[in-house]
């Protein structure tokens, strides 16, 4: 078994507003181990980018509150860590992709030196050659053509998807433990975007790197992710493999999520199904299950009591009283389950 | 089969100056259909929303014509007919944040159009109008009175596309209108466009890159490539019998939520050949045309 990298216990995030206090995260935990793919997915607001964000450490405070939990790296908690120790880890240790490259580049910085510096940064004894050469081999490697021409451009010469792809070589210079990619390919095209994925995922085989990846792309998550986390509301309501997620997925609102996604493949023409209703309201956390409201499932205790996480195996785990041994049996809607088993045949068709 | 609604005969667009030209797009000939989706896809920088934008005439284009309900949208018309043109086709943007004035309430942002249209000058008319269109996308008649910045992205996209059906149009360029939004809200908008169109017998050009979403929307999709469209046909053909190797190449790069899938998922790579022969669209099956030499099409479509 590989090494654990990085385990998050219980984290909460809050936000101070004029309304309130936004409770952005509300205790989530995950762990992540080298060489090893984590995807976080989940609607718009659920506090994809505030867990990741915090892990960096970048939560602006004030208005941020560290309101509870640890973050262990390498089995130290960073949490407590000043301003400074954690510039450390962020240069060498930690680095993170944002969705959009403009605010990860400067602009009046021509796109060679932006790279060579955080090479030069990470390894005191590379001669500013070398790190040219290196920096020139990252472009080439991220599948910028002419990249000693490109090396001497600046950002605003180059495409958005080939800005994002120099922020990605810039994240790669420091050769990190953990790279966090937040929303990567969400504005890129699919060749690109696939490009990009290939890119990581060789990178991550030869230097054994962690990945966090946001997304709400369930098709990427499925081609990048060991592991998956559904996130609703702050919190992280199922966890597990990406075969659990995919092909026994257990939370109502996963459901909701695979049922939302066009099926191409088994060539269904239904409506897509929808979640009803709108996520709740973060200074005012509902009572009970976050999801009730919207949960065409929901009991009574829904209401009242938050449900635990119940852990369906060793590896899979959902935030539902639906999992509950006394709560009645409820299947997989129809549409989602048709689609799985589409799947599954044809996974075996291929096997035989 | 269907009347043809808008014929795009040779069209050309292009940008920058007589010596150095940039051929955003560079000869495309297509029909829609009454009633039908087309869906266009590429990827960035093909052409697509030039295209979408020269239709609409939002800009003089550089050659060919586009023939909208069997008249030349382009050529010298009266204010009295290019109002009309104006009336019957709209487009949807992709930002939906971008689009709407926040300092503008619902109903004056669907209603722009009214004035200058000179439709619905009683006010109760007008009123009520405004009221069903906002219905017809989904939302209440009371959101009239708010402002766009009050409202999340998936109903702010809701408001841009009740704009669109404000004039009671029959085309609808919809430029990416979904790209923005996430994944739950998309279908939400999808489902919606789908249900006007049966209701209102609306024609729609869908541009995006999403390849999922434009084969569940679409009956027809069009695959551009550097300013020209390179396949066209049906959508289940376009996806199981692509024949040009670039349409072949965009398909392998699409990632499905099938994880055993994505394990095996080899990409195709597309290199363009340059060719000195002829190229010309084929019609290498019923309805589905391929653009290439006969060589190339020989070589492609075994
Ligand atoms: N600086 C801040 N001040 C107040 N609230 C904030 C702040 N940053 C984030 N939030 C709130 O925290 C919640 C989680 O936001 P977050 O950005 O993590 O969402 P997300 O899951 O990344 O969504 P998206 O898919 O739209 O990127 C949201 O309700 C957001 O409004
Ligand atoms: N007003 C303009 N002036 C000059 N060049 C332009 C103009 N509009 C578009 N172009 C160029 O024309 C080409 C096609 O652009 P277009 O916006 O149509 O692409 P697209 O297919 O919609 O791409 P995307 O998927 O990124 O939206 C690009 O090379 C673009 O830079
Ligand atoms: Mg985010
Ligand atoms: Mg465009």
């Amino acid at each position: 078994m590989s090494k654990k990298l990085l385990e998050v216990n219980d984290l909460k995030i809050n936000f101070k507003t004029y309304a309130g206090i936004v409770q952005a995260v509300r205790g989530v935990s995950f762990e992540l181990y080298e060489g090893e793919t984590l995807a976080i997915v989940g609607e718009s607001g659920s506090g994809k980018s505030v867990t990741s964000n915090s892990i960096m450490k970048l939560i602006p405070q004030p208005p941020g509150i560290y309101a509870g939990g640890e973050i262990l790296f390498d089995g130290r908690d960073l949490v407590p860590l000043s301003e400074k120790e954690m510039a450390k880890v962020r240069g060498n240790d930690i680095a993170m992709i944002f969705q959009d490259p403009m605010t990860a580049l400067n602009p009046t910085m021509r796109v060679g030196r932006q790279i060579t510096e955080v090479i030069l940064k990470h390894n005191k004894n590379v001669s500013n050659a070398e790190a040219k050469d290196r920096a020139i081999k990252l472009l080439d490697l991220v599948g910028i053509p002419m990249p000693e021409k490109r090396f001497r451009q600046y950002p605003h010469e180059f495409s958005g998807g080939m800005r994002q792809r120099v922020v990605i070589a810039i994240a790669l210079a420091a050769d990190p433990k953990l790279l966090i990619a937040d929303e990567p390919t969400t504005a890129l095209d699919v060749t690109i975007q696939a490009q990009i994925l290939e890119l990581m995922k060789d990178i991550q085989k030869k230097s054994n790197t962690s990945i966090i990846f946001i997304t709400h792309d369930l098709g990427v998550v499925a081609n990048v992710a060991d592991r998956v986390a559904v996130m609703y509301a702050g919190q992280i309501v199922e966890y597990g493999t990406v075969n659990d997620i995919f092909y026994n997925p257990r939370h109502p609102y996963t459901w909701g999520l695979l049922g939302s996604m066009p099926d191409l493949k088994n060539n269904v023409k239904e409506e897509l199904r929808t979640i009803p209703g709108s996520p709740p309201d973060l200074i005012h956390p509902p009572k009970g299950d976050a999801f009730a409201a919207r949960n065409e499932f929901a009991m009574a205790i829904d209401y009242e009591q938050e449900p635990p996480m119940f852990k369906i195996s060793d590896t899979h785990y959902a935030k539902t009283w639906l999992l509950h041994p006394d709560a009645p049996e409820v299947p997989i809607p129809d549409a989602v389950q048709q689609r799985i088993d589409g799947y599954l045949k044809e996974a075996e068709e291929n096997g035989k | 089969m269907a009347n043809k609604l808008l014929e795009v005969k040779n069209l050309k667009q292009h940008f920058g100056t007589s010596s150095n030209p940039i051929k955003a797009v560079d000869g495309i000939t297509f029909d829609v259909f009454e009633g039908e989706t087309l869906g266009l896809v590429g990827e960035s920088g093909c052409g697509k929303s030039t295209t979408g934008r020269s239709i609409i005439r939002l800009y003089d284009i550089t050659d060919g014509q586009v023939i909208f309900k069997g008249k030349d949208i382009h050529a010298s018309k009266s204010r009295q007919e290019l109002k009309e043109f104006n009336r019957e086709m709209q487009m949807i943007f992709q930002d939906p944040y971008a689009s709407l004035n926040p300092r503008m309430t619902a109903g004056e942002i669907i209603a722009e159009g009214f004035d200058i249209h000179g439709l619905y000058k009683n006010k109760k008319e007008r009123r009520d109008h405004i009221g069903d269109l906002l219905e017809a996308v989904g939302l209440n008649r009371e959101h009239a009175n708010r402002y766009a910045h009050e409202f999340s992205g998936g109903q702010r996209q809701r408001i841009g596309i009740a704009r669109a059906l404000s004039l009671n149009p029959s085309f609808i360029i919809a430029d990416e209108p979904i790209s923005a939004l996430d994944v739950s809200i998309q279908a939400q908008v999808v489902n919606l466009l789908k249900k006007l169109q049966k209701e209102r017998n609306l024609t729609y050009l869908f541009i995006a890159h999403d390849l999922s979403m434009v084969k569940y929307i679409s009956d027809r999709i069009a695959v551009m490539y550097r300013g020209r469209i390179v396949e066209l046909g049906e959508a289940d053909e376009i996806y199981n019998n692509p024949i040009h190797p670039y349409t072949k190449s965009l398909l392998s790069a699409v990632p499905l939520p099938d994880p055993l899938t994505e394990r095996k998922r080899t990409r195709i790579q597309y290199s363009h050949e340059e060719t000195t022969e002829e190229i010309k669209v084929h019609e290498v099956l019923p309805n589905h045309f391929v653009y290439g030499s006969d060589n190339q099409i020989k070589k492609w479509f075994k």
